[in-house]
């Protein structure tokens, strides 16, 4: 049984947005929207104080809490674990957005484009009616999953079935891949690391990991 | 940063948007309304029916969902709020009200009869359901600390009894007996006592700071103008024997907890923020253990 994960490594990511720009072209997301983020956030008191760049977005939670209580099975979660949302069902009551304890979900209500109302060519071409009034949130680049998937490819490996976002990572923080398949990238990085997953009281088995130490030894 | 979209996404627990007075509608009028309906099969009980009461309060629960229908990126698709039974309390929220309906109009359309009797204790007891759903969709809400917190789930039924009580007592035709001012006052310290353990269970737990603020800047004006007020004042009524005190105690009860469910719902609704238990410490070849949320 396939489960995609993703795994972001703390210790490489230097916070320079790339995965989120590069999200943003992918999906031709609307301004306001960023299904990939990187926070800033600083940590530690002074003068011991640290930046912590931090990749977010949807954790594609096996026990997906925004799955549980959709009113109206929009959200679902497909075979290979990606949590995804079917616009044509969706009714926007952003039940599934305060259900997510990693606020990853969107809902835009009015057509806006980058510089307002006129879109730009890209944004034109690429514009989706259906998403606006409903829930949005990350894919995984489902679509680029299938469509290299459907020819032997395989996501976290080659770029051609892998997240945009992991594709474009300047510092191979972001590693993409079958959580169930132990030759897999994400796979062999989470072995040969210590991780945690954000939120673990919320118990949705979250499917993104943080590295934050290559040292086992850390772990204690 | 807020960006001109009003959104506002940073590391630290934010107030969610998603859900806004419209939702907090649904709360009130579903709340209230199902309080007077449960009061309503009571009476019915009794054998004293109150015709207003089913009428006020199947309106209270149709204000409840005119208001979710409002809030909705897509009305249109209403309907397709039915589809997830297995899982989801808004569903079933939505399926308890057909029976809420269905037995609440029979009473008010066949009153003084004994069809009409009994299909209002039913719509009562629907309407105890829909109460219910109610409670367990705030505690399904796992993104918000202040809504998914355990200790806040016995707060919604009794709180929607006690304006029901209060409402119910406003209405001339209900008597106000002693029991019946009893029962609001004893509802009220029933209430307060769950304010105070939710309120304290927010402090215990972490609760977002904000969150925490919020809801402390209401905690004592509630419970001195939502309950010791309207306590005072059934007071005064029993020893008036006037129904002057009874209408501002009922309306205070009630009132209180409108505000306090708007509070709750769009003001003391911050996200949980993002926790890194344990981060890298980059050029040292270090970590460090955090504790932040």
């Amino acid at each position: 049984m396939t489960r995609y994960v993703m795994v972001a490594d703390l210790q490489r990511c230097v916070g320079c947005q790339t995965c989120t720009a590069a999200c943003k072209s992918a999906n031709a997301t609307l301004p306001g929207v960023q299904w990939r983020r990187v926070m800033d956030i600083e940590v530690g008191e002074y003068p011991d104080v640290q930046r912590v760049y931090l990749p977010t977005g949807c954790q594609h939670c096996a026990d997906a809490p925004c799955e549980t209580v959709c009113p109206t099975k929009a959200t679902y979660t497909r075979d290979d674990g990606i949590v995804m949302v079917n616009y044509d069902r969706c009714i926007g009551c952003g039940y599934c957005a305060v259900a997510c304890p990693y606020d990853a979900r969107y809902k835009v209500d009015e057509k806006n484009f980058a510089y307002g109302e006129e879109p730009m060519p890209h944004e034109e071409q690429r514009f989706n009616e259906k998403m606006i009034g409903v829930m949005q949130k990350c894919t995984f680049c489902a679509d680029v999953i299938d469509a290299g998937t459907a020819k032997g490819l395989t996501p976290g490996v080659d770029p051609e079935a892998t997240p945009a976002c992991v594709n474009s990572c300047i510092s191979g923080a972001l590693i993409f891949g079958d959580g169930e398949d132990p030759d897999s990238p994400a796979s062999q990085a989470l072995e040969k690391s210590e991780s945690f997953r954000m939120h673990e009281d919320a118990e949705t088995d979250s499917g993104f990991y943080y590295i934050w130490s290559n040292n086992p030894e850390d772990a204690g | 940063m807020k960006n001109r979209y009003g959104l506002k996404r940073g590391p630290h627990p934010r107030l969610q948007s998603f859900w806004d007075a419209r939702a907090a509608g649904n709360f009130i009028g579903g709340g209230t309304g199902t309080g007077l309906l449960i009061i309503a099969a009571l009476l019915s009980v009794l054998g004293e029916p109150v015709p207003a009461l089913p009428i006020l309060g199947l309106a209270g629960v149709a204000f409840g969902l005119i208001m979710v229908g409002l809030e909705i990126g897509r009305p249109w698709r209403a309907i397709n709020v039915l589809f997830n039974p297995g899982t989801s309390w808004m569903t079933r929220e939505a399926y308890v009200a057909i029976p809420v309906f269905l037995f609440g109009g029979t009473g008010i359309l066949f009153d003084g009869t004994v069809l009409g009797n009994n299909a209002i204790v039913l719509a009562g007891v629907s309407a105890a359901g829909y109460l219910y759903c109610q409670m367990k969709m705030l505690e399904a809400a796992k993104g918000i600390p202040s809504w998914c917190e355990p200790a806040l789930k016995a707060y919604i039924p009794v709180t929607g009894m006690a304006e029901g009580l209060g409402i119910a007592l406003c209405v001339p035709a209900v008597n106000a007996s002693s029991i019946a001012l009893s029962a609001l006052a004893l509802l009220l310290l029933l209430r307060a006592f769950l304010w105070f353990r939710y309120v304290a269970a927010l402090h215990r737990k972490g609760a977002p700071a904000k969150t925490c603020a919020v809801i402390d800047a209401v905690r004592w004006p509630y419970v001195l103008l939502g309950h010791l007020l309207p306590i005072l004042l059934l007071w005064l009524a029993l020893l008036l024997s006037s129904s002057v005190p009874v209408v501002l105690a009922g309306l205070l009860a009630a009132s209180a907890g409108w505000y306090v469910k708007i509070v709750i719902i769009t003001r003391a609704a911050q996200t949980r923020g993002f926790a890194i238990p344990r981060t890298p410490i980059r050029g040292r070849g270090e970590s460090r253990v955090l504790n932040n949320r």
